[in-house]
């Protein structure tokens, strides 16, 4: 049935056709419409889920750990400040093999406050063993969050799903909402492999010493190695059902591409349209919108870089001190690649300022105009 | 992996049974290990009798059967054998609360010789 | 042998607590727990943050309890527990009694917000504080429980501890919660009294323990439930129980009260205080005692 929604509202469509049990979240602009209509939804009994008001975001996340131990399945949504409250609770999350699903708002971090978008909150949390999937479309959106707990569930790894504050998370688009029997057919009850039952009573993340912790560590790094082609397996099978594949990447007229550009997020889609107007005027451009950061696909974008001149990185991100992270990362994931294409960086649109068509423009001619980076790092519109 | 608990613990048959199982655990490989943190075997194979400096005997002759130094005990180591208290010295630690709290003062403390 | 009699239990037979754990002998918070397993039942579940428990359980691989726990982060006991209880349910199982089960440090400091959340939404769980009156865990550090007067490592001797003990079963009874009671490890029999009639209560239901810590408080191992008991008569730690925020109900009224001073000099942490700073302690007991009688006989 298609509906027009807020990406924020494919959110909680996602949550409820998922089938979530326990849901505990704290209000943070711009995600509360997310948990308002999850309120909603409990209280009309169309979700049949317990929705725990918690009193922070901190005890939210610590909320849906005690609930996914008990083997609920559980959702809980956050942004910015909210999600770096959690933060110690995201590492226990990975470290505990509770696959918890959640929606992040990318907002930009405070001071001074801003509720407009950029990604420093969630790539602050790529270390924290979580898997990361950035959405540029409320259907993407809706989609994304059934496929994650197929794939979380399995693999007994937590999952965000980002999406860009206002850009996306206010802004009406159509959505096919898939049919909740079809999804049960999809997506079927959470199956742990542990939990917390008194008849059978386990101490669950005790004193681990060096003895023993490596080896759980190994065991968490092993199963992110298995996502990338779990997440394709379980994307070609949502594919079968409901007509729409998701994958690890949205490439665009890459195949014959001087200059890649690399973007992520709304962003992406307005890169897609630049591409479309570059290419009309005789530009051969492309462009890599990557939806799946953690695990990072290596052997995606490394296939994908073998076939083009030039890597233009758009990032709406900075690790300070250092450079954009999606571009840090892809040009390490070239690294040692034989005819590997140089890769430029450049940020833009932090604390939400607009990206437009006309920036990407500037992007791909200022790269086709150079054959390596002079800089490390190109600001996109700031005023110096 | 503990167990559900039988009932009348405090009496000697099941205490000591249950506490003869319990094994130090050695994992040779990531493989035999759980997927994650959580715990597969009992605290029992710890044997913290060694520990003690101190070690209280229990003089039956003045013991009135009260219930007292069982009910007290931390460690959960004295049980009850044919209604008389027993001190599990595999486990005991010598804290002294059992002697401290005894009405008649029948259990003395002596010194660990080792 | 005399002629046949039969040992006396006055508390449950059943141990749900083994022996092995790495309590500090003469540990009091082993001793809350044996009690408090043996009111609920094996159907319990325990979430246990950082606190003494968190090592005195014992390392992974093993455990020393017959009950699931979840070893939680810090502050977040009475979350987890409310995230637990949630999940256990919608799992079906409705009858497992969830514990939030932290030291003082974990319910008066850090944790005190996710206590108060968990409080004010009546969540069903019962939250156990075992006071032991610092940071024991850590190395003996002082946390809001802390009494005036006591040494820690953060309030040495020459700049002890000056401010009083948090009031925390007021903090409680200001969210008109079902069920608190004060409890103290040397009358088990009413502690487990007070676990049992919780274990029937739904909604938040709290238990504040005290729990004497031989290492933290320099004092005799054997002295443990000899304090826990003076601290009653001495009516430092009166017993009584809270329903619903307002009705107070005294458990132990001692005819005579006795001076702090016994129980005082029988711990190191105390040792520095001179005649005046006792005599202080002596009169804000007596104050504390004067307001709670207050609650108590107020109709």
């Amino acid at each position: 049935m298609k509906k027009v929604i807020m990406g924020n509202h494919a959110l909680s469509f996602g949550a409820m056709l998922s089938r979530s049990q326990v849901i505990a979240a704290y209000p943070i602009t711009p995600q509360t419409q997310v948990v308002e209509l999850l309120s909603e939804m409990c209280a009309s009994k169309a979700l049949n889920a317990k929705f725990i008001k918690v009193e922070s975001e901190h005890s939210a996340m610590a909320a849906c750990l005690g609930a996914a131990l008990a083997g609920a399945r559980t959702f809980t949504a956050t942004s910015s400040q909210g999600l770096s409250l959690m933060h110690e609770l995201l590492h226990w999350a990975s470290g505990g093999r509770m696959p918890v699903v959640m929606g992040n708002i990318n907002r930009a971090m405070a001071p001074g406050w801003s509720i407009w978008t950029d990604q420093n909150d969630s790539l602050s949390e790529r270390d924290t063993g979580w898997m990361q999937f950035y959405c540029a479309s409320n259907q993407e959106v809706l989609d994304t969050v059934i496929q994650a707990f197929k794939v979380s569930e399995k693999l007994l790894i937590p999952s965000m799903v980002v999406l860009d504050a206002f850009a996306l998370s206010h802004t009406y688009e159509v959505v096919d909402i898939p049919d909740q029997a079809k999804v049960d057919e999809y997506l079927p009850p959470f199956q742990p492999q542990f939990r917390l039952t008194p008849s059978e009573p386990h101490a669950f993340g005790g004193l681990t010493s060096p003895e023993h912790y490596f080896e759980f560590r190994y065991k968490l790094q092993k199963a992110m190695e298995k996502a990338p082609a779990l997440i394709e397996e379980t994307g070609r099978e949502y594919e079968k059902m409901f007509g729409r594949y998701l994958g690890l990447a949205d490439p665009r007229s890459c195949d014959d591409a001087e200059i890649m550009l690399v973007t992520s997020g709304t962003a992406g889609y307005t890169a897609h349209v630049a591409v479309e107007q570059l290419r009309g005027e005789g530009f051969k451009v492309g462009n890599l919108r990557m939806k799946v950061f953690r695990p990072f696909p290596f052997d995606m974008v490394r296939e994908i870089a073998g076939r083009v001149k030039k890597i233009a990185v758009v990032d709406r991100n900075i690790s300070y001190g250092h450079h954009g992270i999606f571009y840090q990362e892809v040009k390490s994931a070239l690294y040692g690649m034989k005819n590997a294409p140089p890769v430029f960086g450049y940020i833009a649109g932090l604390g939400g300022r607009d990206i437009t068509p006309k920036d990407f423009g500037d992007v791909a001619r200022h790269a086709m105009a150079n054959e390596r980076p002079e800089e490390e790092i190109f600001w996109i519109g700031v005023k110096k | 992996m503990t167990k559900p608990a039988q009932l009348d613990r405090g009496r000697k048959e099941t205490t000591v049974k249950n506490r003869k199982k319990a094994e130090r655990i050695s994992f040779q490989s990531e493989k035999d290990m759980p997927i994650a943190p959580m715990s597969v075997g009992s605290q029992m194979h710890n044997k913290t009798g060694v520990w003690r400096n101190m070690r209280p005997v229990i003089n039956l002759a003045e013991c009135i059967q009260c219930g007292i130094c069982w009910k007290f005990c931390p460690d959960a180591c004295i049980y009850v054998e044919n209604e008389w208290p027993v001190i599990d010295y595999e486990y005991c630690k010598g804290c002294g609360i059992c002697g401290e709290e005894c009405p008649t003062k029948c259990i003395a403390n002596v010194e660990e010789k080792r | 042998m005399k002629k046949e009699r039969t040992f006396k239990f006055t508390i449950p037979e059943e141990e749900l607590m083994n022996p092995g754990h790495l309590a500090c002998q003469g540990c009091s918070a082993t001793q809350a727990m044996r009690y408090v397993l043996k009111g609920l039942g094996q159907k319990t579940a325990l979430c246990i943050p950082a606190c003494c428990w968190a090592v005195i359980d014992g390392p992974v691989p093993y455990s020393s309890l017959e009950v699931p726990i979840y070893h939680c982060a810090f502050e977040t006991a009475a979350s987890s527990a409310s995230g637990l209880k949630a999940g256990l349910e919608m799992v079906g199982d409705t009858e497992t009694t969830v514990v939030a089960w932290a030291g003082d440090g974990g319910t008066f400091d850090i944790g005190l917000q996710a206590l108060s959340g968990t409080a004010e939404r009546n969540d069903d769980i019962i939250y156990v504080c075992y006071d032991n009156e610092a940071y024991m865990n850590t190395g003996i550090q002082r946390s809001s429980a802390t009494p005036y007067g006591a040494w820690t490592t953060t309030t040495p001797v020459k700049h002890f501890k000056r401010r009083p003990k948090k009031d925390i079963v007021a903090i409680m009874a200001a969210h008109k919660i079902p069920y608190i009671a004060t409890a103290s490890v040397a009358f088990p029999e009413d502690l487990i009294k007070k676990v049992k009639k919780a274990k029937d209560i739904k909604g938040t239901r709290f238990l504040h323990i005290f729990a004497p810590c031989p290492t933290g408080w320099k004092s005799r191992p054997d002295d443990s439930v000899k304090l826990a008991r003076m601290v009653v008569q001495n009516c430092i730690f009166p017993l009584f129980e809270v329903e619903n925020g307002e009705r107070y109900t005294l458990n132990i009224r001692p005819k005579e009260k006795k001076p702090i001073h016994d129980y005082v000099r029988l711990q190191g942490r105390f040792r520095h205080l001179t005649e005046e700073q006792l005599q202080f302690m002596q009169q804000e007991t007596n104050h504390n005692w004067e307001l709670l009688l207050k609650k108590v006989d107020a109709k």
